[in-house]
């Protein structure tokens, strides 16, 4: 910046001797018409400069949940607050890393990957369930709050316990099962390009959790399969070579009472989804899969 | 699960700023929904105040003097009922709307814009009874 002050006041002494040279020639007016270009580019790059500089001081404020039931002081609920220094692409997990490795080394949430991968921070991140490593700081407004996954128990602070999703998600047997085995031995069971597509948004899940805590069925039922289990469901039901027996197996087991019936299209769960999984769409599916195999008109 | 941490009323009341089109459905369609039902009951019950006109003369009934009659007129000269009237034609569209809706979803047509056909039930329920206000308040004042 200091280097062009002196710069810029050479030009307008140019300027101001071009003007009294009177009637201007084509260069001159061409010349003028590049100084003129070239203030204009200064005064923006200066703009964005001090955008830059504003940016830099930009922090971001951050409301965390805090519980530690192991200490007695911390047994009450809490919301602590953090300022953390805005960065261009910043995710809500990137600022609480911040504000874990700054300023509270006890502040808890789980994290891995930090790439939507292994599903293990989805959060409440102002009044909605979202992954915090998939989250960016400039679609959210402040002051940012964030909460551990509600309709869970809190183990501490931001950590909730998982245990109840993962046997609900266990109960569908999400693993594959076939009595139809290829000929031979070293023979592939190979998937139609057409099933492949059929089941793909369902093969996306990452079990983070987040369908099931917005859902206000699985809430208020706990024996409710919930969203992610159905979904899983889907991803074999709809799987063409596991064969009818398997399916008909897997059919019992969804159409139970507290199965896809207990689904009210709230579209919740759908809303959620950091993976987008059509989710109720898939449940509507299994409804109507349900009702098929039981409709007999013969 | 929500039983055993309880983070008070947060936990599933005030979050409604935050619902998105689909739980604002289910919403309105429980509520209309037992709107109906309640009016169902009371429909019943006032209508069965009328049953002894079914015995009386022809000539009573065509001077209009029976006791069924007679309800239904004073009733409609109450300006709550005109007004009341309004809200249940609201609420019976917006459940047959909401209704169809429904339909859709479980037959898997468009769920991608479930939102859009609540906004849609929405204002059409709302046309529907701003157009019908002048048939129903009609001599009330």
């Amino acid at each position: 910046m200091s280097t062009q002050i002196p710069k810029e006041t050479e030009e307008t002494e140019g300027s101001k001797a071009d003007a009294e040279a009177g009637v201007p020639s084509k260069g001159d007016v061409r010349r003028a018409e590049k100084r003129r270009r070239a203030a204009e580019k200064r005064e923006e790059r200066r703009a964005e400069e001090a955008e830059r500089a504003a940016a830099a001081e930009h922090t971001i404020e951050l409301r965390v949940f805090r519980y530690d039931p192991d200490v007695e002081e911390k047994q009450e609920p809490r919301f602590d607050t953090y300022h953390v220094p805005f960065e261009k692409g910043m995710t809500v997990l990137d600022t609480l890393i911040y504000a874990r490795d700054t300023y509270d080394s006890s502040l808890t949430f789980r994290h891995s990957c930090r790439q939507a991968v292994c599903g293990s921070d989805a959060m409440f991140v102002n009044g909605g369930q979202k992954l915090a490593c998939k989250t960016q700081i400039v679609d959210l407004e402040e002051p940012i709050r964030i909460e551990p996954l509600p309709h869970a128990d809190v183990r501490k602070d931001l950590v909730v316990d998982m245990e109840h999703f993962y046997d609900q998600m266990e109960a569908v047997e999400p693993y594959f099962q076939t009595d139809e085995l290829p000929e031979g031995e070293l023979e592939e069971q190979r998937q139609s390009r057409e099933n492949r597509e059929k089941v793909k948004m369902s093969t996306r899940c990452i079990w983070c959790g987040a369908c099931m805590s917005s859902c206000n069925v699985a809430a208020g039922d706990n024996e409710y399969l919930g969203p992610a289990a159905i979904n899983k469901a889907y991803r074999f039901a709809m799987d063409e070579r596991e064969g009818e027996d398997v399916k008909q197996k897997r059919l019992e087991i969804i159409e139970q009472e507290h199965g896809v019936w207990r689904c009210q299209t709230q579209f919740s769960c759908t809303e959620v989804c950091p993976k987008d999984i059509p989710l109720t769409e898939h449940i509507q599916e299994l409804k109507r899969e349900a009702v098929k195999s039981n409709l007999k008109f013969w | 699960m929500s039983q055993s941490y309880d983070r008070g009323l947060i936990e599933d009341f005030s979050r409604w700023r935050e619902f998105e089109a689909g739980m604002w459905a289910w919403i309105f369609h429980k509520f209309t929904g037992w709107v109906l039902i309640g009016y169902l009951f009371t429909h019943i019950a006032v209508l069965s105040t009328g049953i002894p006109a079914s015995g009386a003369e022809t000539a009573v009934l065509q001077a209009g003097t029976d006791v069924y009659t007679q309800t239904i007129v004073s009733l409609e000269q109450l300006l709550l009922v005109r007004i009341l009237e309004v809200g249940l034609l609201a609420v019976a569209v917006f459940h047959m709307l909401n209704g169809t809706r429904l339909l859709l979803v479980d037959l898997g047509v468009g769920l991608e814009s479930q939102d859009r056909s609540f906004y849609a039930s929405l204002v059409l329920t709302g046309a529907i009874t701003v157009a019908s206000v002048p048939t129903f308040v009609a001599g009330a004042f």
